[in-house]
């Protein structure tokens, strides 16, 4: 299992080490923080302390009176600035509503962490030091934090919009169908969720730096970002600068988890101020801020219902969800749920299908993508539903969902939500799963410690995931409302030297791109993966691009270099064949060489080529001089990664604390291009879901203040909470791209949190325990297991 | 997390330490490991306009076998008492729980005078020190004087210590019977939701972590426990006289309920 010191060619499939590595682990990597950029200014903003306030007045003297402050601004000075507000680029349906955000509040704050003024200074302590200097007088309103509270629409957070109800979309293909599965049904299961807020903490925060040009009116736009290139086309909206005039930078970039795929206040604001002062204005989050204005995740109360027949056959599914929005819509908001939307129903093969999700604004921190946004949620509310109904029928949890899974001849298979899945077979990665995690001896283990009145019980939990990665059929984003396409682009160059230079509109932010980019080069071109370079994250030297999110990279962005290296191939072809006066037919590139095949003695270098192309001395009648070749790839579907993973708690029934003793996590991603990338991504990914089962939770009060600012109260777990974990795969290849590839960077989160949630709830069943909230922290299942005693004394009684 | 600005000194010996606090009155502090002080300061939580940094005193660093006790300086590490053969021997439950405080980083900063003088409920160190029935010692501008754990902690973050002296010297008693230390956490790196420790050296110490402004000794515990209860009864009483505060991790019914379980853990680990 372990990868490391494999000798690695680095063709496909070989666990190359990461050529990101070295930079980072010596300090060379340099992120926006670590730009040094003369006579930039520093931006500090100062923060609404209320969940909903009107500003009845703010003065702004002090701050521009302290020492080393150059300007101050409130939200009405700025307000020219802003061509149009913040924007959210993905308005669910027709009637949507969207409250104004601007990047300064005016009038109204309607979160904790709300900007209201701007101090700009020659150094960062000193435009903090004067924030104190600012005088804001608030008039308090109420705080409107939970969410069915919300829709009651006592307090509406924005009263232009009279409401808190954002949207209400809905899928429901075949009502009928629905209605009467439940009429038939022989059982019934009826659950309720709560999805807690999750804040994203990067190790490194968000940062913008932004330089206006010496000439010509331009700006470059350093930030801290996953998509420098709609970061781009977003800012040129909001300020009104033309968007050719503006080069986004994304450079190192230390994780975003999805928080880094929006256009944020603060990159608004230093572009404004720079083109108002003149000179380069820069700002750094901190990590509270992080806590406060960055986007959170998840935050939803699902209810989900299954009907099964006497079997255990699940015939419909019914969810209906409430959304958190938060005060504000972000980039992609109100789309997060619709990304789960169609995976209700899991890796089963239910024939009826209803959902319905709304969305309520409340006083809280916007929420938005979070890694695996709304396919964590879905597994979550399908995963502990069949665990439901296992016990309803006395079934191990294994057994119903073998009964219930979509069998592998049916694939591509059309599901009842309206998607087709483009490859299956879930039966063995629950096989290997289970071998793995020694599921009949941890049940018989689990029945001894039971028999014995063990203090420290076992638990068991599994979770049968499937998701949809390869975001997306420009189409499909259409009939979503979604106001972008999600094609990927890129472009691959070989130089005179023979060297290559890949340049992919997919921007990194940890994942490992270069890397992998460089083994599929190689892997078809047959050089050596160090020839390679990658060019990502400038919009000046990669010019078209859609970005990094929703697991797309490899089956997008890499597909796209896959072809554009197979079309350099074919150019190269042409003219080796030409030189060496062979048909193209006769010729097979073989490490690195077009041979006639049959006589390997006749052959010539792909670098060879490279340098013929060059040169353009002797190419074939009409041909370009040049060899690179630029693709633009439009998945035709998206990919659909699975598998099952297993955890093994054991939790302290007299204290409550629960100790995940195993985890085995057995995955199908497809073809891998790089194993060790891909564990990477499990292991970090698994260790996130772990965390929003037993560890995050943003917790507000009812006054609608955050709780958990600081990394002492937001429980971030460690490598030293969490076992060694177990990896296994399978390798179910999508049909639906040319390297079989679905995609991995979610999969982890999307099924961890279900498998630690079941398990700890098959320890406490045989306390009565039937329900716990997340995270299941040592108070909370302490409360549980004492609640059921209680109520099992009174039946007794 | 930018603090407030302040002056900055360093303090070559306790002498020069204790003459610049004498100078500077209530706006100085020590400064010391950093790892409660700065965080506070980062928070503006604490904005003292002069920093004394006592980090550098090599001559208080130092663990010396004393006979029936050890002696050790104010600014030793929390990973040098943790590593500490001489402790590791004698007085092992302290070289345990050093080894608890944090992570890596943190007991290579922290010190075990700055963990007892900061007060903080909820650290390891002091409630060990309490149980094990340790000597603080502080010197001011008079000189030096010993003050008893059990005198030490007197308020929320509020010791016996004056605001002109200075912590110089634990002595704890060796220790080498039964002993255990529990530490409930979430994350390792994690304070002690409740914590409890337990030590036999003829008579039974035990004190609690996070179980009111102040560490605590379990009066009721050891008292019941030098009468003849049994570990079980004894522990029954554990949250006698605690007045623990509620937060995000626990509500006060909870940390009474962890304290009797882990104080009967600690009993029957410790073999009292
Ligand atoms: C991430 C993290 C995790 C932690 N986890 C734990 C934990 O699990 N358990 C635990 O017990 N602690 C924990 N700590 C606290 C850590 O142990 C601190 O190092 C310790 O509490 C303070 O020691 P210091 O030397 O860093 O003191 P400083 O921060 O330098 O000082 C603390 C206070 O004591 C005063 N002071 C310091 N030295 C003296 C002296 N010699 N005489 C008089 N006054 C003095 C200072 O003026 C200041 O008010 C953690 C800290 C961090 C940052």
């Amino acid at each position: 299992m372990t990868v490391t010191g494999v000798p690695a060619d680095g063709r496909i499939g070989t666990p190359l080490l990461r050529k990101e590595d070295p930079p980072l682990l010596t300090g060379e990597a340099r992120f926006v923080e670590d730009l040094v950029v003369p006579g930039a200014l520093h931006a500090a903003v100062l923060r609404s302390p209320h969940a909903n306030a009107r500003i009845r007045s703010l003065d702004i003297s002090g701050a521009l009176a302290s020492p080393g402050v150059v300007a101050a601004f409130t939200g009405a000075d700025l307000r020219e600035e802003w061509a149009q507000p913040l924007p959210c680029a993905w308005p669910v349906t027709a009637d949507i509503k969207i409250p104004e955000h601007l990047p300064l509040a005016v009038e109204h704050v309607s979160y904790g962490g709300d900007a209201v003024a701007v101090v700009v200074g020659e150094s960062r302590e000193a435009a903090v030091d004067a924030l104190d200097a600012v005088v804001v007088d608030y008039e308090p309103l109420p705080a409107v934090v939970d969410l069915q509270e919300a829709l009651t629409d006592r307090v509406v957070v924005h009263e232009s919009l009279g409401s808190n109800r954002c949207y209400t979309w809905s899928l429901i293909p075949d009502p009928a169908a629905v209605d009467s599965a439940f009429a038939e049904a022989a059982h019934v299961v009826k659950e309720r969720y709560v999805q807690q807020r999750l804040i994203p903490n990067a190790m490194e925060t968000r940062g913008v730096c932004v330089v206006p040009q010496p000439f010509g009116g331009d700006y470059t736009i350093y930030s801290a970002t996953q998509i420098p290139h709609i970061l781009k086309v977003m800012l040129g909206i909001v300020t009104g600068i033309p968007e050719q005039k503006l080069r986004v930078v994304a450079p190192w970039v230390g994780g975003g988890f999805g928080s880094k795929l929006n256009v944020y206040a603060e990159e608004a604001l230093c572009l404004a101020l720079a083109r108002r002062l003149k000179r380069p204005v820069r700002w750094t989050e901190e990590r509270i801020e992080n806590a406060q204005a960055t986007i959170q995740g998840r935050g939803m109360i699902q209810e989900i219902e299954l009907a099964a027949d006497r079997d255990g056959r699940v015939r419909a599914v019914r969810v209906n969800l409430l959304a958190d929005m938060g005060a504000y819509l972000q980039l992609v908001t109100p789309g997060i749920p619709l990304l789960g939307a169609f995976l209700y129903h899991g890796v089963y093969d239910i024939p009826a299908y209803a959902f319905t999700c709304t969305g309520v604004f409340t006083t809280k921190t916007a929420t938005d993508a979070d890694r695996g946004a709304g396919r964590p949620e879905a597994t979550y509310a399908i995963e502990p539903a069949m665990d439901a109904l296992a016990h309803q029928l006395g079934l191990d949890p294994a057994e119903v969902r073998r009964r219930n899974f979509i069998a592998t001849e049916k694939f591509p298979y059309s599901s009842a939500a309206g998607l087709v899945f483009d490859s299956g077979d879930y039966g063995p990665a629950l096989d290997q799963a289970l071998e793995l995690a020694a599921y009949e001896a941890t049940r018989k283990e689990q029945q001894d410690r039971r028999n014995a009145g063990a203090n420290k019980r076992i638990g068991i939990g599994l979770s049968c995931y499937v998701e949809m990665c390869g975001l997306a059929p420009s189409r499909v984003l259409a009939s979503l409302n979604y106001s972008a396409g999600g094609w990927e682009a890129a472009t691959v160059r070989l130089m005179a030297t023979g060297k290559v230079q890949v340049v992919t509109g997919s921007t990194p932010h940890g994942q490992g791109h270069e890397t992998c980019w460089s083994q599929i080069v190689a892997d078809r071109l047959g050089v050596d993966p160090d020839d390679v370079d990658v060019v990502s994250g400038d919009t000046a030297l990669s010019p078209a691009g859609m970005d990094t999110y929703g697991s797309r990279s490899l089956s997008v962005g890499g597909v796209a270099v896959w072809q554009a290296t197979e079309k350099v191939i074919a150019k190269a072809r042409a003219i080796a064949a030409h030189q060496m006066e062979a048909s193209e037919e006769d010729l097979e590139l073989v490490g690195g060489s077009f041979q006639v095949k049959g006589t390997p003695s006749r052959s010539m270098a792909i670098q060879a080529v490279a340098f013929e192309a060059f040169t353009a001395h002797n190419l074939p009648d009409g041909m370009e001089p040049g060899l690179e070749a630029q693709v633009t790839y439009d998945p035709p579907n998206f990919t659909f990664p699975f598998g099952t993973h297993v955890a093994v708690v054991e939790v302290d029934s007299e204290t409550g604390d629960v100790d995940l003793v195993r985890y085995v996590a057995v995955d199908d991603c497809g073809n891998q291009v790089n194993p060790m990338i891909v564990e990477g991504q499990v292991h970090g990914g698994v260790v996130q879901g772990i965390a929003q089962a037993l560890y995050e939770e943003a917790v507000y009060d009812q006054d609608g203040n955050l709780r958990t600012s600081t990394l002492t109260d937001y429980l971030v777990p460690s490598a030293a909470e969490v076992p060694s974990f177990t990896l296994g795969h399978t390798v179910t290849p999508s049909p639906t791209n040319p390297m079989g590839v679905k995609g991995v960077g979610e999969a982890g989160t999307i099924a961890s949190t279900p498998a630690v949630m079941n398990a700890v709830l098959d320890a406490l069943a045989p306390l009565g325990v039937t329900a716990l909230d997340m995270p299941a922290s040592p108070q909370r299942v302490w409360e549980a297991v004492e609640r059921a005693k209680k109520a099992a004394e009174g039946e007794e009684r | 997390m930018i603090p407030a600005s302040f002056d900055y000194q360093r303090a070559a010996s306790a002498e020069e330490a204790v003459s610049m606090l004498r100078e500077h009155g209530e706006e100085a502090k020590l400064l010391a490991g950093g790892h409660s002080l700065l965080p506070l300061m980062k928070l503006r939580l604490a904005t003292p306009s002069v920093v004394i940094d006592v980090g550098r005193i090599r001559e208080l660093s130092y663990l010396r076998d004393g006979g029936d006790q050890v002696s050790i300086g104010a600014l030793t590490r929390h990973r040098d008492v943790e590593t500490s053969e001489l402790l590791q021997r004698e007085v092992p439950i302290l070289a345990h729980v050093a080894g608890l405080v944090g992570d890596p980083q943190v007991r290579h900063r922290g010190t075990i005078g700055g963990s007892l003088a900061h007060g903080d409920p909820a650290s390891d160190l002091p409630a060990v020190v309490l149980a094990l029935g340790g000597t603080l010692v502080v010197q001011g501008p008079g000189g030096r004087r010993d003050i008893p754990a059990t005198e030490f902690f007197q308020g929320f973050l509020e010791t016996a210590l004056a605001p002109e002296e200075m912590l110089v010297e634990i002595r704890v008693p060796k220790a080498r019977g039964g002993w255990s230390y529990q530490k409930f956490n979430r994350r390792a790196i994690d304070w002690a939701i409740v914590g409890v420790a337990a030590v036999r050296n003829g008579t039974t110490g035990v004190a609690l972590v996070n179980m009111g402004p102040v560490p605590l000794r379990a009066s009721a515990v050891e008292q019941a426990l030098a009468g003849g209860a049994s570990a079980a009864d004894a522990a029954a009483l554990a949250a006698e006289g605690t007045d623990p505060s509620a937060d995000l991790n626990a509500s006060v019914e909870y940390r009474q309920h962890l304290a009797r379980v882990l104080v009967r853990r600690a009993l029957e680990e410790a073999g009292a």
